[in-house]
């Protein structure tokens, strides 16, 4: 605890430093699987193509990702972008199969009444399919923000500091309290954004709340 | 791709099968470390994950830890636990945290596969006249195997991965030639490894896969389970 109490700072700095890392992949895995997640479930042949695609580059070990991504990105293989990148990777990973599943509990019924008022597909898609998807999807940013928050401490191996640095500096130096504190940070910080996704959901879609 | 070539080069080089840490030595320690694992793991939360999907108490306790479970950051548990543990045990305290991270999806595949069995087929189980336990060993069972199946999948990807992460603590496994390559700036090596471990990974993906489809009994078709 007095170690903890001494590096308040460090906490602090590192939680904030992890949150920036974190919030990236979260966001962007979001915006990319909607039109993936959208090809999977419209078409047949991509449905099995990109599902089996997503499902072997999550099966990918992190540390081997971020081995294998520099030679391909051109990118330094010490740097930030590689973590995003593979943390994106897995965002993507996870959440194509949720936005594809979140599709198909659309009601076919409902989809055909929106046609039969005139929806266009651009219209019916961001007005009627995605927000009655959305319950499914926020499972699954739900699912995707704990995972990339929890792998991003992976980053310190290739040395990116965030809340990883206290699991590698407390290992080295044999501070229990120290790798404690890192795993206690990122499982707290794990379940207030996971906690905060609920309440958002709440707020845009405030037909799921239950009861009132 | 000059990267590649030299990391393919580097995995069949006949150094690999010498030197401090030969090159089948660590994918068998890799494979040793996940089989043992999952085994214990599945030891443990097989029979607690039937036990709660056939009388339906403590699935919220269940829900809760596999949930809690994502949250948790798997190298941290092992370094935690080797210190904790001592790091002349770091074998005993890597195997340890490997088990923690194996139990909740194989449990959450447990019970879901159970619970997943269509109520009317159970009732018309006990109709017949089966016991409890008939129930559950002949027709809940067998039924789940597929979900089942589908934790032992994603428990085993999950602890490939971190055993490669443990590399970082015992100069074992394939995750080891990465930390040292890390160190050492040996990108052949970083790569060539990490090449090896990707193709471990997707190979026992793929035996579950067949062994999901496999263990489907005749005229059933059971749904998969969620990732993780």
């Amino acid at each position: 605890m007095t170690w903890v109490l001494n590096n308040l700072d460090l906490i602090g700095r590192l939680t904030v430093e992890h949150l920036r890392q974190s919030a990236i992949p979260i966001m962007l895995g979001l915006a990319l699987s909607i039109p993936a997640g959208w090809f999977a479930f419209r078409f047949r042949l991509t449905r099995g193509l990109l599902l089996t695609f997503v499902g072997l580059l999550y099966t990918i070990p992190s540390l081997a990702l971020f081995a294998l991504l520099p030679p391909l990105l051109g990118i330094s293989f010490l740097s930030e972008v590689n973590l995003v990148v593979a943390l994106t990777i897995y965002a993507v990973a996870i959440m194509t199969r949720f936005v594809a599943d979140a599709l198909a509990s659309v009601e076919p019924s409902v989809r055909q009444a929106a046609v039969a008022v005139g929806y266009g597909a651009w219209q019916r898609f961001w007005r009627v399919d995605l927000p009655l998807a959305g319950p499914v999807v926020l499972a699954g940013l739900r699912v995707t923000a704990v995972s990339t928050i929890s792998l991003a401490t992976v980053g310190i191996l290739i040395g990116i500091d965030n809340l990883g640095y206290l699991f590698t500096n407390g290992y080295q130096r044999q501070i229990v309290p120290e790798i404690l504190a890192g795993v206690v940070a990122v499982v707290v910080i794990a379940l207030i954004v996971d906690g905060l996704l609920v309440l958002a959901g709440r707020a845009l879609m405030p037909w799921t709340r239950k009861g009132s | 791709m000059g990267l590649f070539g030299d990391a393919i080069a580097w995995i069949f080089s006949p150094d690999r099968q010498t030197g401090s840490l030969p090159l089948s030595e660590a994918i068998g320690t890799h494979l040793a470390f996940t089989v043992v694992s999952v085994l214990i793991a599945a030891a443990v939360a097989v029979p607690a994950g039937w036990l709660i999907g056939h009388t339906g108490r403590g699935r919220e306790v269940a829900v809760a830890l596999s949930g809690a479970a994502r949250a948790v950051p798997s190298f941290g548990l092992v370094l935690l636990l080797v210190l904790v543990l001592g790091v002349t045990h770091k074998v005993g305290a890597s195997t340890t945290a490997f088990v923690l991270l194996a139990i909740p999806p194989i449990l959450a595949g447990a019970y879901s596969g159970v619970e997943a069995v269509d109520r009317r087929v159970v009732d018309g189980a006990r109709s017949v006249g089966m016991t409890p336990a008939q129930v559950l060993g002949k027709v809940e069972v067998p039924l789940g195997l597929p979900l089942l199946i589908g934790g032992l999948r994603s428990a085993t990807l999950q602890v490939v991965a971190t055993v490669t992460l443990a590399g970082y603590v015992g100069s074992w496994g394939l995750g080891f030639y990465i930390v040292q390559g890390i160190q050492i700036r040996n990108f052949a090596q970083i790569l060539g490894a990490a090449l090896v471990i990707v193709v471990l990974a997707v190979v026992l993906d793929a035996l579950f896969a067949i062994l999901e489809r496999l263990v489907v009994p005749a005229g059933v078709s059971a749904r998969r389970a969620p990732e993780n």
